[in-house]
């Protein structure tokens, strides 16, 4: 009797192998790496973020065969979905985290910090994400998110000597956690009104069940969007970025601002197309007052900035209110797609533009030690290669053709400027002053890259290494693509995320 | 051959400079004469491309688009890329294909400082793909692109080659450009989906508006973003304030194209884009603009008296003269917009070659304070008449350039288009005839100042100021031939102009109006111009 109830309730789900092929085979590496670390030691240790780095790509072949097999699977009754959607964002993550690895091989292992736990938590993280990308259930959801956060609070306090990386951690952690709070808190609101933990069950009680009380569901959407808007660093939930930004290990801070950000629209994404759809008279206005105090707070603060990377915490903050603008007026009628297709081609152009800054300022702080922007004056001197790819980048970031950023701003444009409701121009309105705000920081650094009179006039040139060069002709190459053939990114940013959902 | 430049002409005359760009990026930086024979190599190659072009191209079919090509580019939004080139396009690109090789050949042995001839010919050539695809671009989102591509190497131009106070000046420069650009873009995306264009080519979206009609609420918002976007650009009064540090920072060689070209950007965009878009719109706006044009005749002019340095003096006269062509663009006549046009060229060899002159002078004197400098005529008096002959053409000398850019353009506020106020255009015209009196005023007062007289006691014995030397007179040769050229013979420009400006021009500006009843108005699609000019005639008749 005891044996069949075990059995019972150890019965498998059937598993579809290939559609969760990405997600065991970034496992099996991690797993791996620990492994060799444990049996050869330090003889291991200069291959493994080479490994980590081949484990990354290895992880695109499943992603690549089930693109081109096509077919959108449904696991686990549904909580767990492979669409294009998901694969398109997978993708995303993947590269991003290749770069992100390619970026912090030298400073590792130079830093002499534990090379195998870092890319081991790396993997962990990026693991998370991929598995959010497939998540349309609140605890698959919750799950991916904890499994791509826990990593990254450790390593931001990776440089554990340095206080500064240690109360980025603590911050980080302390206000990640209180983020997960409310919004499981959400969640069970939801759970609790509409009994379902999968999102499509949700949203179809939310439209055609009998609703008993409309304040717990507002409350719920607004806690859940709350609890995403810290992972993205939208204002005003953004607090943590600048500080932990600026006392992460540098190539950690690329992470966060790319990866993790991309990994909290994804969530949102989801929650919004498909557990909340129908409900755009909660999350409009909502995601509307978020994505306009986002850009102007962000550029506004980044105007006085004077150490680079919080001046990218405060740009990323301002990104992350264009990002959001599309959904702002997702809900109406013939706009969802459109929208989606905005924010997955913002996001996926603006991993590559800001990754390319980072690895510029990797690159360059190598020389000058410091990540002040008074350091970088008249880098053009003495790295002339590295100065016109921040140009690229920076400009990039502001939005100006024929770079990549451009094409990512017009989408966000077109979106809002089809919305035919006043909101929706209005926030156009806004989104076109604050790009003329935001030029001015960045164009102020580039200035001083290309103009200024290096620090003492010092003009030794800076030891670039192999890894970071090729990171940074990834970014540069993909910058410049994407600004010049759209296509590329604008067609498989073409998904739909309503099949499941309505 | 005549398929090749059918088919790829335009493509390959656009992007040619880029393969330049790529050729140098892979010299090492110390081959400095490399760079510099590269450069050249790029940009005359594209004039070839340009006299090729100029031999097939068909002068009696100007009003169509000539060498066109069409494909899609970004599909998700509908927009193509789209080239093509007609009479109103033409002058302006051979004018850009003619600036940058002679600005190469200037700079060939002074090349500002930091000097690294390797980035500044780069970024002269990436200009150049910027200038040429923007006069030959008929999607607005490939407009757009091209339209800010020009901006970045003009950014780092005055930010790093410039004079004491670059910083300040490129980042103005950059932010009032970038300002009219996003409201610019703003207002394309309005008009494409409120007129539900099929896509972003320029004909389609004509074609869709004058079916489709847009309202006239969103019209003239859609105007005003476009007017924002290509008025700071050109600049108009009241948005020139960077124009006089961006030209006074620049190094030489940037001033010349600033002002030879990159001003022509906004006026291109008025003539080519927003008014056969929004004809009506650009009727009520058109008073406004008239206006503006006029302020910043005398504004500038006023300037212009006002300033000690040369070359912010020469700056404050490109206000002066971008204000004769718009003037001419808002009476919206086919007379006036061929008169924009010819201003545009004239202004751009004429002060080119000025900005050429000054930056020869602070390089032999060291400075550009007029207080300073005298006898030119004395010590350089191949450059002293130069710089005269100039000055004669700039202040509108007939039998030079200038004068067929500032006459017909004053003539042509006469007779204002189909439903403008004939009495205030006229008053305008009488305003602006004024500014002409006052820029004979200012560019005389420069002459006598600046070469006339003896030479200051401080460089009297200078052996560094010599006379012009072989690189100056190679790269100031062809502006000159073609400033008498054309003063003499004003149809070089009005013949290739005047059918494309015809053909632009929406049928209700051309019809006239006074011999219309309302209901062929009707019947023709001209309603409301017709009844803004019926307002006027009510008014007129009122008063």
């Amino acid at each position: 009797m005891t044996t069949q109830l075990l059995t019972l309730a150890f019965e498998r789900p059937a598993i579809d192998w290939h559609a969760v092929a990405p997600e065991l085979t970034l496992l099996a590496v991690g797993c791996l790496i620990t492994l060799i670390d444990i049996i050869f030691l330090e003889k291991a240790r200069p291959y493994t973020a080479t490994l980590a780095g081949l484990g990354v790509l290895a992880t695109a072949i499943p992603i690549i065969t089930l693109a081109m097999d096509g077919v959108d699977r449904v696991l686990f009754d549904g909580a767990y979905v492979v669409d294009d959607f998901a694969l398109f964002t997978k993708a995303i993550f993947l590269i991003s985290g290749y770069v992100v690895i390619l970026l912090s091989t030298n400073y590792v292992a130079e830093g002499d910090y534990w090379e195998n736990e870092y890319y081991g938590l790396l993997l962990a993280s990026l693991m998370g994400m991929v598995m959010m990308s497939s998540s349309r259930d609140l605890i698959s959801i919750f799950v991916a998110l904890e499994l791509l956060s826990i990593p990254a609070y450790l390593m931001v306090a990776w440089r554990k000597r340095d206080a500064r990386s240690n109360e980025a951690g603590l911050k980080y952690y302390l206000m990640g956690v209180f983020a997960s709070a409310v919004m499981l808190y959400g969640m069970s609101l939801l759970f609790g009104v509409s009994g379902s933990t999968q999102l499509s069950e949700i949203s179809s009680f939310l439209t055609n069940g009998s609703v008993s009380s409309v304040s717990a569901i507002t409350l719920a959407i607004v806690f859940v969007v709350a609890g995403f808007a810290f992972k993205v660093s939208a204002a005003p939930f953004h607090t943590w970025a600048p500080d932990v930004y600026e006392g992460a290990p540098t190539p950690v801070t690329a992470f966060l601002s790319v990866a993790s950000k991309a990994a909290g629209f994804v969530a949102l994404l989801q929650l919004i197309y498909v557990g909340f759809h129908n409900q755009s008279a909660v999350y409009e206005p909502l995601i509307w007052i978020l994505a306009a105090a986002s850009m102007t707070f962000g550029n506004l603060v980044a105007l006085k900035q004077t150490n680079i990377v919080r001046m990218m915490a405060y740009s990323g903050v301002a990104q992350t209110g264009f990002i959001l603008a599309p959904l702002a007026v997702a809900g109406h009628a013939g706009l969802e797609d459109q929208a989606l297709s905005a924010i997955l081609t913002y996001l996926a152009i603006y991993a590559a533009m800001n990754l390319g800054a980072f690895a510029v300022i990797i690159t360059l702080s190598r020389k000058t030690g410091s990540a002040e922007i008074e350091s970088f004056n008249g880098a053009f001197r003495y790295a002339p290669a590295m100065t016109v790819s921040m140009a690229f980048f920076l400009f990039s970031l502001a939005g100006i053709p024929p770079l990549g950023g451009w094409f990512a701003k017009f989408e966000v444009f077109s979106v809002l400027a089809s919305s035919d409701d006043v909101w929706g121009y209005a926030l156009a309105v806004i989104a076109a002053i604050n790009s003329v705000i935001a030029l001015y920081y960045y164009a102020s650094v580039a200035r001083r890259m290309w103009a200024d009179e290096a620090p003492e006039n010092d003009l030794t040139p800076v030891s670039t290494t192999s890894s970071l060069v090729s990171a940074l002709a990834i970014c540069a190459i993909v910058t410049l693509a994407f600004g010049v053939v759209p296509q590329i990114v604008g067609r498989f940013a073409d998904v739909t995320l309503l099949t499941l959902g309505g | 051959m005549e398929n090749f430049i059918n088919d790829w002409g335009l493509t390959v005359t656009t992007f040619l400079p880029m393969v330049g760009v790529a050729v140098m990026l892979l010299i090492p930086k110390a081959q400095e004469e490399l760079h510099k024979k590269t450069a050249l190599a790029t940009s005359l190659l594209v004039a070839v491309m340009g006299i090729l072009i100029l031999t097939q191209f068909d002068f009696d079919a100007t009003g169509q688009l000539q060498f066109a090509v069409d494909h899609i580019w970004i599909d998700v939004i509908n927009s193509h890329y789209a080239m093509g080139l007609d009479g109103m396009s033409l002058p302006l690109v051979l004018l850009t294909m003619l600036v940058v090789p002679l600005c190469i050949i200037y700079s060939w042995n002074h090349f500002p400082e930091p000097q690294n001839p390797k980035a500044f010919l780069i970024l002269i050539l990436v200009l150049e793909t910027g200038m040429i695809g923007t006069f030959m671009a008929q999607d607005l989102v490939l407009f757009f692109v091209f339209f800010e591509v020009v901006l970045l190497p003009m950014f780092f131009m005055i930010a790093v080659w410039g004079g004491d106070d670059r910083r300040y000046a490129s980042l103005k420069f950059f932010l009032y450009t970038l300002f009219g650009s996003a409201l610019m873009l703003v207002s394309f995306l309005a008009l494409y989906f409120l007129s539900g264009s099929e896509s972003f080519v320029l004909s389609d979206l004509i074609a869709a508006v004058s079916s489709n009609g847009v309202s006239r609420t969103a019209g003239l918002w859609i105007f005003a973003g476009m007017f924002l976007g290509f008025g700071i650009k050109v600049p108009m009064f009241p948005f020139h304030t960077w124009l006089p540090d961006a030209h006074t920072q620049a190094p030489t060689v940037g001033s010349v194209i600033l002002a030879a070209v990159l001003l022509k950007l906004g006026t291109y965009g008025f003539i080519r884009i927003a008014i056969p878009v929004l004809p009506e719109a650009a009727v009520e706006w058109a008073p406004w603009i008239g206006l503006l044009a006029v302020i910043g005749i005398i504004y500038g002019a006023l300037g212009c008296l006002a300033q000690t340095d040369m070359k912010r003096l020469i700056a404050f006269s490109s206000v002066a003269h971008m204000g004769f062509v718009m003037l001419g663009i808002s009476t919206l006549t086919d007379f006036g917009i061929n008169a924009a046009i010819m201003g545009m060229v004239a202004h751009g060899l004429i002060t080119g070659m000025l900005f050429f002159i000054a930056g020869s002078v602070k390089e032999r004197y060291h400075t550009l304070d007029i207080n300073r400098l005298g006898g030119l005529l004395i010590q350089a008096p191949r450059m002293g008449w130069i710089f005269g002959l100039c000055v004669m053409a700039s202040l509108g000398l007939p039998g030079l350039a200038g004068f067929w850019g500032e006459f017909p353009a004053i003539l042509s506020a006469y007779n204002p288009g189909n439903g403008l106020p004939v009495t205030t255009f006229r008053v305008f015209m009488v305003i602006s005839a004024l500014g002409t009196v006052l820029a004979a005023g200012y560019l005389l007062w420069l002459l006598q100042r600046a070469a006339f007289g003896t030479p200051k006691d401080e460089f009297a014995e200078d052996p560094s100021i010599t006379d012009v030397t072989k690189h100056e007179w190679i790269s100031w040769a062809p502006f000159l031939a073609l400033i008498v050229a054309i003063g003499i013979y004003p149809n070089l420009i009005f013949r290739v102009t005047d059918g494309a400006v015809d053909a632009s021009l929406d049928d209700c500006l051309q019809v006239n109006a006074s011999e219309l009843t309302a209901e062929q108005a009707e019947a023709l699609g001209c309603a409301s111009i017709y009844n803004l000019h019926e307002d006027h005639e009510d008014h007129a008749a009122g008063e």
